[in-house]
């Protein structure tokens, strides 16, 4: 018996030099890292403030951290694809062989969207939520730690399977029959499979506990019909979380019995059924879009309001249009495979489902419009994705309309026309939000803006590239390209190919400017530092000091309205002019949960499991699931979970705001 | 304590709406927060009753359902696991009137009951190997084995759950938290109960219709 499982020293790719030079290059990034917190010292600081936090503000700056990581890694991928289909028409192979090229796009799409898209949404989520809703932190503080480091671990699991072993080649979807053990018998699916399973429970997790947090944890006064959209934009989407990704453990679950057990439940013969994996994993996968689009309208709404100066044109319809499209979600999925050759009315159900989702998504543009019309806009950065987004998102969505039609979808079915479509929609609803939250909510989190130039420089890039780079693809899919092809033989393709190449390397310009934007605006912090209220914002997270203290609110805000802290603004005005001091209220201690580091040893263990499985290490398995079951006793058998906050140390920090605000 | 009872006494306009009161009281939270965690459990299983009620007629020319289930010990399965619930249902009671003589009769009684379920369902999926019928048999064998046996592990974990929560009780007493979390382990236990009406229904009484 092997004690290693099917790891040996062939698992390392040491003749591929591309993959060794990636996994070199990661390896210094990762010793440079580590040195620096060493040559600070900074390790004590690290793991007592940071790896061991249930702060949710700091835990959504990890999570905010690990997607900009992972998104330079996914936008690697992105670009090698690029330059080899620039250049390998005819009878050019480019310089990715197919089996490379086939884990590229396959590792492309799964960390764009697991590790990239969700821990951005749920990072800017964590940082949110709780001081928009008024509240100290989430409901289930040392949940949520758990929660990204599991996510962490999935994102560690999917980079170590560069430089040990492969990745899959099955696409970002995994179906079966290529992803089942008898035409994908190395550990690429194994690693997808795990990486997602771990960071799956992660998301789920933190879905349950943003639900719980939102529907039951409320400040005084905040009603459902006061919340700002930003907290409905994320109820719905954790519901959906709630909903949807039970749903991917289960078919990833049933993949994984079929590749370890042998089992048949998508095999080709036995009786398997691959459809039923289509089924199961859109069914997750169409609410997943939802997921990831949702957050970023709320980010918009908030935008755009903060920036016209005025109240959000048609919240109701808003909250409705929200709710809607969390509940039509589940009912488009099979536009995933009109092909699939279900009948007339079935996909034609479903081709009118696809269409009528559309509509609350045109209310929520039309709103926006509106609140820009007649009010005084800054065109800042945050606003400048908003409005990027606005058209490009409604070019997207016209395109997505196209293929709920079903006779057109299939002539686009699996074309690059569909690949523009989507990076469409994704980039410019979910990116570009994101980049709008980061850039609104950045001066929150740290007391310092980031600097405008190099941002509006970014956001150029951003968008220019973006055209430059999938307009193109609609017009090659068009003409007949289809997607994934390492090479192809029609040579009319390859300028518009070109194109899309110099497009990715503007985004990748776009990309070193946000990496600059950051670098400057830390080297100018004290130049660049904010007070509490930097953007003359209308919700409760700007009540707070910049970055707030760990318990957020030294008293919990009373809310009596939608814009709740716009218009305590305004009562304050009104009382400054009747030059009638307040009421003075004392300072009352305030219990806090204790930092633990439950999630970090969790996940830790996570890995072992992980790792263990993909290789066969069946002993380290065992041991991960004991180590977790111990962490998890150790948790439950704590005795003081909580320390207490006191009344002076409350006070001298709001005095020491007062004084900092004063001048 | 009553809590229709507490509220009565509190005149109702100086009561502000649920959803502006502020945040709910922990027990409340922690409850709400495991009902979701129940409720996505359950969209696991609807997504493995879904596959199974796809496969169930892909027995690939092995043995289907109806010569296959013995109904027999399906009923006794499904009996103790029943009666288990009530017992926990009694444990709860003994809970809140802080009877830790009664709570650790009931738990004793809600394990053993559970146990033997468990004991009845691997000794029908040992016959069932034994027979050739194993989950890798079919596709049919794939979806009974998984949605049958993913229900028996969730068993398993609640009896390892509460075999934790006697020992929590008796170390650290009935603190706040160990009542919350023998809250959730009864919500759990009869969302188990819950679940497996659907798998008698669903696998053994339609499976052995003709």
């Amino acid at each position: 018996m092997n004690l290693l499982g099917k790891l040996d020293w062939s698992a390392i790719p040491v003749h591929q030099p591309i993959i060794m030079g990636a996994t070199a290059a990661m390896g210094l990034v990762v010793v440079a890292v580590l040195g620096f917190i060493t040559m600070k010292g900074a390790w004590l600081y690290l793991w007592r403030e940071w790896l061991t936090s249930v702060d949710h503000k700091r835990i959504g700056v990890m999570y905010c951290i690990l997607a900009l990581v992972m998104l330079l890694r996914g936008f690697s991928d992105a670009i090698m694809m690029r330059a080899q289909q620039a250049v390998a028409a005819g009878g050019a192979q480019g310089y990715l062989p197919p089996e490379h090229f086939d884990q590229i796009f396959s590792a492309h799409g799964t960390i764009m969207i697991f590790f990239m898209a969700m821990p951005f949404v749920v990072g800017l989520m964590n940082f949110v939520v709780p001081l928009q809703l008024g509240i100290r932190d989430v409901a289930f503080p040392t949940l949520n730690s758990v929660s990204f480091w599991l996510t962490a671990s999935g994102a560690l699991l999917i980079n170590v399977s560069l430089a040990v072993g492969e990745f899959s080649k099955a696409g970002w979807w995994g179906y079966p029959p290529l992803s089942e053990l008898q035409y994908s018998p190395g550990v690429g699916v194994d690693y997808y499979l795990w990486s997602l399973q771990i960071s799956g429970l992660g998301t789920l997790l933190a879905g349950i506990n943003f639900v719980t947090t939102i529907l039951k944890m409320r400040a005084p006064g905040m009603s459902y019909m006061r919340m700002p959209v930003f907290c409905w934009t994320a109820l719905a989407t954790n519901l959906l979380i709630v909903a949807a990704f039970p749903v991917l453990t289960a078919v990833l679950g049933m993949l994984l019995l079929d590749r370890y057990l042998g089992f048949h439940f998508f095999t080709p013969e036995a009786g398997g059924n691959q459809m039923l994996y289509a089924n199961l994993f859109w069914v997750w996968g169409h609410p997943e879009v939802y997921i990831l689009v949702l957050p970023a309208f709320g980010v918009f709404s908030e935008v755009i309001a903060t920036f016209s100066g005025k109240p959000l044109f048609g919240y109701r319809s808003m909250v409705a249009a929200t709710m809607a499209i969390c509940v039509l979600s589940f009912l488009v999925w099979l536009h995933h495979f009109f092909t699939m050759g279900a009948s007339a009315n079935v996909n034609g159900f479903f081709g009118i489902m696809s269409m009528i989702i559309a509509l609350p998504t045109g209310v929520k543009i039309y709103n926006w419009l509106f609140t820009m019309y007649g009010g005084r806009v800054r065109f800042s950065v945050p606003m400048l994705w908003s409005m990027g987004f606005m058209v490009t998102f409604v070019i997207g969505g016209m395109t997505g309309v196209l293929h709920a039609v079903p006779p057109a979808d299939y002539q686009l079915h699996n074309s690059v026309f569909l690949i523009a479509h989507f990076h469409n929609v994704i980039i410019g609803g979910t990116v570009f939000g994101v980049m709008a939250g980061y850039t609104y909510w950045f001066p929150k989190a740290f007391g310092f803006a980031l600097d405008e130039r190099w941002g509006k420089a970014a956001f150029w890039c951003w968008l220019i590239g973006f055209y430059l780079a999938f307009m193109p693809l609609y017009l090659v899919g068009l003409m007949g390209m289809t997607r994934r092809m390492q090479h192809y033989d029609n040579l009319a393709w390859q300028p518009w190919l070109v194109v899309a190449m110099v497009g990715a390397v503007v985004i990748l310009g776009g990309i070193v400017c946000q990496i600059v934007q950051l670098v400057v605006s830390i080297r100018a912090r004290d130049k660049l530092r904010v007070t509490a209220d930097p953007w003359n914002g209308r919700t409760l997270e700007w009540a707070t000091a910049s970055p707030p203290p760990a318990w957020n609110f030294a008293f919990a805000p009373n809310v009596s309205g939608i814009d709740a802290f716009w218009n305590s603004k305004r009562k304050r005005r009104e009382q400054a002019t009747q030059d009638e001091p307040g009421p003075v209220r004392a300072y009352e201690p305030i219990e806090m949960p204790k930092n633990n580091a439950t999630g970090f040893v969790s996940a830790f263990f996570a890995v072992l499991i992980g790792f263990a499985m993909i290789w066969h290490i069946w002993w380290m398995a065992s041991l991960g699931i004991v180590g977790a079951f111990v962490t998890l006793l150790a948790f439950a058998f704590r005795r003081h979970p909580e320390f207490e906050v006191s009344a002076e140390q409350i006070a001298r920090f709001e005095q020491a705001q007062e004084a900092g605000a004063a001048p | 304590m009553n809590i229709a009872v507490a509220i009565d006494s509190v005149p109702q306009a100086a009561l502000p709406t649920t959803s502006e009161a502020g945040p709910a009281p922990k027990r409340i939270v922690v409850a709400y927060g495991f009902w979701i965690f129940l409720l996505s459990d359950i969209i696991m299983f609807a997504a493995l009753f879904a596959s199974y009620a796809v496969l169930v007629n892909s027995t690939a020319g092995g043995p289907a359902g109806a010569r296959l289930f013995n109904q027999g010990t399906v009923a006794i399965e499904t009996v103790c696991l029943l009666f288990s619930s009530y017992t926990c249902g009694l444990m709860s009671l003994a809970i809140n009137s802080r009877n830790r003589l009664g709570m650790y009769l009931a738990a004793v009684i809600t394990f053993a009951l559970g146990a033997a379920f468990l004991t009845l369902e691997l000794r029908e999926f040992a016959g069932m190997i034994a027979r050739g019928a194993t989950p890798q048999r079919s596709a049919f064998l794939s979806a009974f084995f998984t949605l049958v046996g993913c229900h028996g592990l969730h068993v398993t974990l609640g009896l390892v759950w509460l075999v934790v929560m006697m020992v929590q009780v008796a170390v650290m007493g009935f603190v706040a938290s160990v009542q919350h979390r023998l809250l959730c382990f009864s919500l759990f236990w009869h969302a188990l109960d819950i679940v497996w009406v659907g798998v008698f229904t669903v696998v053994y009484l339609i499976g052995v219709s003709p």
